[in-house]
C-alpha cells in the first residue's frame, strides 16, 4: 500500500476516487481548495475533474452525470453553497442515480470567511443527509460511506469538514482508483423535470424515508458511544477530537459521537441520554445537536438535563479548541480548572492584521484611484479576494465589501442616492466570471452610474492560484478557450473600457480621471500578473538623498519598506521592484538595483 | 514518543516547509504524525504556526496549552505570543530579527526578546540575518532553525534522519545552501547544547 501524507482536503479527495467518482466539479473557496487539486494530482485519466466558473454550474454539471448514473464530488466553501442553493434545493426533489456528495467546508472562527453560518442546518432545510468527519483519516473513510448512502438512497448527500480538518495533515493509504461504471442517462420525463406535481409526490416520500435514513444511521457504527456514568458529552466534527483529547483517560463519562447530524441519529441519541442525568453539548456554530437532543428529550420525557450554547455552557461564536474543551468539560464535570501560567507581564504585541503582499500590482490600483480621487466625494465597494485588502490603513479603499460580485451591484445602488459621488467598484478577474457579469449586465440595462475596475492579476489569488476562464487554462487542458475580458464587456454594452498597467502610475491615474469624467458606466482593467505567479527578480534600493520623509510607507504600506534608526529600508527578500514607490518619493531617493523598472 | 512541536512566524517566512520536513522525518522513524497549517488570509503577512504532533495519544489538531515540548519561532513577537502553549520546562528558539507590520514601525523586537530570556529557561536566541548573511537571503533560515534545534539536541530527530528529508524535498538547486545553512544552525546549537 502506498501511504501519502497529506492534509484532511487530500484525504477527503483519495476517498472520493477510492469511492469510483468519475466527474469532480468545484469553485475554489478557502478551506476547501486543495480537494480539486488533489483530485487533479491522483485520478485515473478516465476521471473528469474541472473548476467551474461558480458553485451553482459546479453542482449543476455534477448533477447531470449523476442523473446518467456516474459518481460525482462537488467542491465548495459554505458560503458557495449559498450560491449553489438553488441547484441544491431542487436536486433534494428529484434525486440522482449515481452517488453525488456535495463537500461543503464550514469555516468556524470565521479563519477566512464572510460568514459563520452552519451546513449541518442547511443539510436539515434541504432534507437531505450530511456527514460530520472529525479528522482527515476519518475523512477517507466517511466520504466513501456517503457516496454508499447516496446511491441507496437516491439523493444527494453534503459532507462537511471544517477548517481544522481540512487543513490539518495525516497520513492514509491509496493505491489508486477507477470511475465505476455507470449505466448511462435514461430519459423519464416524470423523474427528471421539477414540476409542482413532482415536487408534491417526492416531498411525501423524503418525509417518509428521512426516518429510514436515521434509523440506519443510528445502527452505523459512525455514531457510537463510549465510557460509562451519569454525564455524557456529546460532540461532533474536530469539537469531538477535542473532546477526546481531554477525556482521554477517563471511563467515568460517556463520550457520544455524532457523525450524521442529519437525519440525526434519534434511536442511538436516545440510548445515551436513557442512561445519563446530564448531557453536555460541545460542538460549533450552531447549538444543532443540543436543539436535537432538546427535542429527543421532551418527545420522550426523560429526565435528563441538556447543557450547550443555549444555557451558557459553549461559545456562541468562533472555533473551540483543546483548551476550550478544557474549560467547557472541565466545568461540567465538576472539575478544578489546572491552574493557568501567568502572562501577564507579556510585553505589547504588534498586531498584525492580513496585508497586500510586496509589490502586490493590487496596492498600486488602488493608490492610482485613490490619488485620481483625492478631494472628491467617491465610495468604493470592495469584493471578495486578496483585495478585499485593500481596506487596511494606509490604503483605506475599501468602503464595503458583502459577498461575491456584490461590489459591482452595490456602486449602482449607492449612486441612486448618494448625491455627487463616483462610484467604484473593485473586482478581481475570477470574481468578475464566477458572478460579476450578471451585474454589469444590471448596470448597462438600468443606465447605471459607475466605475467597474477589474483588478485583473491573471489568476485566483486568494484560494492558491487557481486558473479561471481568463487564462486560458482549465484543469484538464493546458490550454484552451481564454475568455476575452475586453471582449464581455463590449459585449454587454460598456461603451467606454480603458486597460491600464497599475504599475505605471501616472497612466492609471489619468485613466481613473477620464473615466470619471464621464457618465454612464465606464471599465478600468488594471492589468498585472500576481506577483506570486509571475516571479520577479527586481529590486529597489534607497540611496543617500532619501530624507526621511517617509512618505513612502505612509501613502502605500508596503511590507518591505520599514523605518528604523537606519532610515528606510526595502527588504531585499519581499521587494519585487514593482517601482510604485519609487514614483511617489518626493526627492526620488527610490532607484532600481542595477537598472531600470516599471513606470 | 509523544512530541508536539510548534512552528510559528509571519506569513511568507517559509514555516509550512520546515513542519513538513520535521513531519516526514519522523514518520520516516515509524512515529504516527500528525500537523496542521494556517493556510488562507493569514498567509499574508498575518501570524502563522504550523502544529506538529508525534504520537499516537494526540487527538486535536493544535496543540493543547503548556504542552508543547519545543517552539521553532521565525520572529520574536511570535514566539512570545505562543508561549502560553509551551510545555513547562519546554524549548525555545527563535530568531531576534523583527518583521515590522507595516502600521506599527514602533516595534523592534526587543522587548520581546527581553522577555523570552526572562521567561524561558534556556531560550536559543539567534540572529537570522546575520546567520544567512552568507547564503544571500533570510529565506534559508527555516533550514538553519531545523540544524540549531538538531544540534541542541531539542529535535528528538538526528541529523541523519532531518538531512535525509532536507535532501528528499528541497530543490536540488537549493540543495548545497540548505545544507550548509542546516550546519551552520547546527554549530549554534552545539555551542548552546554545550554551555
Amino acid at each position: 500500500m502506498n501511504k501519502e501524507y497529506l492534509m484532511g482536503n487530500g484525504a477527503i479527495a483519495l476517498g472520493a476516487l477510492k469511492a469510483g467518482v468519475k466527474v469532480c466539479a468545484g469553485y475554489p473557496g478557502t478551506p476547501s481548495s486543495e480537494i480539486i487539486e488533489n483530485i487533479v494530482k491522483y485520478k485515473s485519466p478516465e476521471v473528469y475533474a474541472e473548476w467551474s466558473v461558480n458553485e451553482k454550474a459546479a453542482l449543476e454539471v455534477a448533477a447531470a452525470a449523476a442523473y446518467s448514473g456516474a459518481r460525482t464530488l462537488v467542491t465548495m466553501k459554505q458560503v458557495g453553497l449559498n450560491v449553489a442553493s438553488d441547484p441544491l434545493m431542487s436536486l433534494a426533489y428529484v434525486g440522482v442515480k449515481g452517488g453525488m456528495v456535495v463537500v461543503v467546508a464550514d469555516d468556524p472562527g470565521p479563519i477566512s470567511s464572510q460568514t459563520e453560518q452552519d451546513t449541518r442546518v442547511f443539510a436539515e432545510y434541504a432534507r437531505i443527509p450530511v456527514f460530520d468527519p472529525s479528522s482527515p483519516e476519518e475523512a477517507f473513510e466517511m466520504i466513501q460511506q456517503a457516496f454508499d448512502c447516496s446511491e441507496k438512497y437516491h439523493t444527494p448527500v453534503i459532507f462537511r469538514p471544517t477548517t481544522r480538518v481540512c487543513h490539518a495533515y495525516a497520513s492514509v493509504e491509496f493505491d489508486g482508483a477507477e470511475p465505476r461504471p455507470y449505466e448511462g442517462f435514461v430519459k423519464d420525463s416524470k423523474k427528471w423535470v421539477i414540476f409542482p406535481r413532482l415536487s408534491f409526490m417526492n416531498h411525501e416520500m423524503i418525509e417518509k424515508r428521512n426516518p429510514e435514513i436515521a434509523e440506519d444511521f443510528s445502527d452505523s457504527a459512525l455514531n457510537f458511544a463510549r465510557g460509562s456514568g451519569k454525564k455524557a458529552v456529546f460532540a461532533s466534527g474536530v469539537s469531538y477530537a477535542y473532546a477526546k483529547e481531554f477525556l482521554k483517560n477517563r471511563e467515568d463519562v460517556v463520550l457520544a459521537k455524532i457523525s450524521t447530524p442529519h437525519p440525526f441519529p434519534e434511536k442511538f441519541a436516545l440510548s445515551v441520554l436513557e442512561n445519563v442525568e446530564e448531557a453536555l453539548c460541545f460542538e460549533e456554530l450552531s447549538p444543532y445537536i443540543e436543539q436535537n437532543l432538546l427535542k429527543i428529550a421532551g418527545k420522550h420525557h426523560l429526565p435528563v438535563k441538556i447543557f450547550g450554547k443555549t444555557t451558557g455552557n459553549g461559545k456562541l461564536s468562533g472555533e473551540n479548541s483543546a483548551d476550550i474543551a478544557e474549560e467547557i468539560i472541565g466545568e461540567f464535570l465538576g472539575e478544578k480548572r489546572a491552574e493557568k501560567r501567568d502572562f501577564s507581564d507579556m510585553p505589547k504585541l504588534p498586531v498584525r492584521p492580513p496585508v497586500l503582499c510586496a509589490g502586490c500590482p493590487h496596492r498600486a490600483s488602488f493608490y492610482a484611484v485613490k490619488t485620481a480621487m483625492s478631494g472628491k466625494k467617491a465610495i468604493f465597494c470592495g469584493d471578495i479576494g486578496c483585495y478585499t485588502l485593500g481596506n487596511a490603513m494606509p490604503l483605506d479603499m475599501t468602503d464595503t465589501c458583502l459577498c461575491m460580485g456584490a461590489g459591482i451591484t452595490m456602486a449602482q445602488g449607492f449612486a441612486r442616492v448618494e448625491k455627487d459621488t463616483t462610484c467604484f467598484a473593485f473586482v478581481g478577474d475570477s470574481t468578475f466570471f464566477a458572478s460579476g457579469m450578471t451585474g454589469v449586465v444590471n448596470a448597462v440595462y438600468n443606465r447605471a452610474n459607475m466605475i467597474l475596475c477589474v483588478l485583473d492579476n491573471s489568476t485566483t489569488a486568494m484560494t492558491g492560484h487557481q486558473p479561471h476562464p481568463g487564462t486560458g487554462k482549465n484543469l484538464m487542458d493546458d490550454i484552451t478557450s481564454r475568455v476575452d475580458l475586453t471582449k464581455v464587456l463590449e459585449g454587454i454594452g460598456v461603451a467606454k473600457i480603458v486597460t491600464v498597467n497599475p504599475l505605471n502610475l501616472d497612466e492609471a491615474v489619468k485613466a481613473v480621471k477620464e473615466c470619471a469624467a464621464l457618465d454612464g458606466v465606464k471599465a478600468i482593467i488594471f492589468k498585472s500578473p500576481c506577483i506570486a505567479v509571475e516571479k520577479s527578480a527586481k529590486k529597489m534600493r534607497v540611496d543617500e538623498s532619501c530624507v526621511m520623509c517617509e512618505t513612502c510607507i505612509n501613502e502605500i504600506g508596503c511590507p518591505a519598506l520599514s523605518a528604523g534608526n537606519a532610515g528606510i529600508s526595502i527588504d531585499a527578500t519581499l521587494c519585487t521592484g514593482c517601482g510604485l514607490c519609487a514614483q511617489i518619493c518626493p526627492v526620488n531617493a527610490i532607484k532600481p538595483v542595477g537598472g531600470d523598472t516599471n513606470g | 514518543m509523544d512530541k508536539s512541536i510548534l512552528l510559528c512566524g509571519v506569513g511568507g517566512q517559509g514555516t509550512v516547509l520546515a513542519s513538513k520536513l520535521i513531519a516526514a522525518a519522523f514518520m520516516q522513524a515509524g512515529e504516527v504524525v500528525h500537523s496542521a497549517e494556517t493556510i488562507g488570509m493569514a498567509q499574508r503577512g498575518g501570524s502563522v504556526t504550523s502544529h506538529v504532533r508525534i504520537g499516537e495519544n494526540a487527538f486535536s489538531p493544535l496543540i493543547p496549552s503548556k504542552t508543547a515540548d519545543l517552539i521553532l519561532a521565525f520572529e520574536p513577537a511570535e514566539a512570545v505570543r505562543n508561549l502560553p502553549l509551551l510545555k513547562e520546562n519546554g524549548a525555545v528558539i527563535a530568531n531576534s530579527v523583527p518583521v515590522k507590520p507595516v502600521n506599527d514601525m514602533s516595534y523592534n523586537g526587543a522587548e520581546a526578546v527581553d522577555y523570552l530570556k526572562r521567561r524561558v529557561k534556556n531560550a536559543i536566541i539567534v540572529d537570522a540575518e546575520e546567520l544567512c548573511r552568507e547564503f544571500g537571503s533570510s529565506k534559508f533560515f527555516n533550514i538553519a532553525i531545523l540544524g540549531v534545534a538538531c544540534g541542541a539536541k531539542k529535535l528528538g530527530l538526528s541529523r541523519e534522519q532531518i538531512l535525509g528529508e532536507i535532501e528528499k524535498r528541497v530543490p536540488k538547486k537549493y540543495l548545497e545552501q540548505n545544507i550548509a545553512a542546516f550546519q551552520k544552525g547546527e554549530q549554534i546549537g552545539e555551542s548552546y547544547a554545550a554551555e
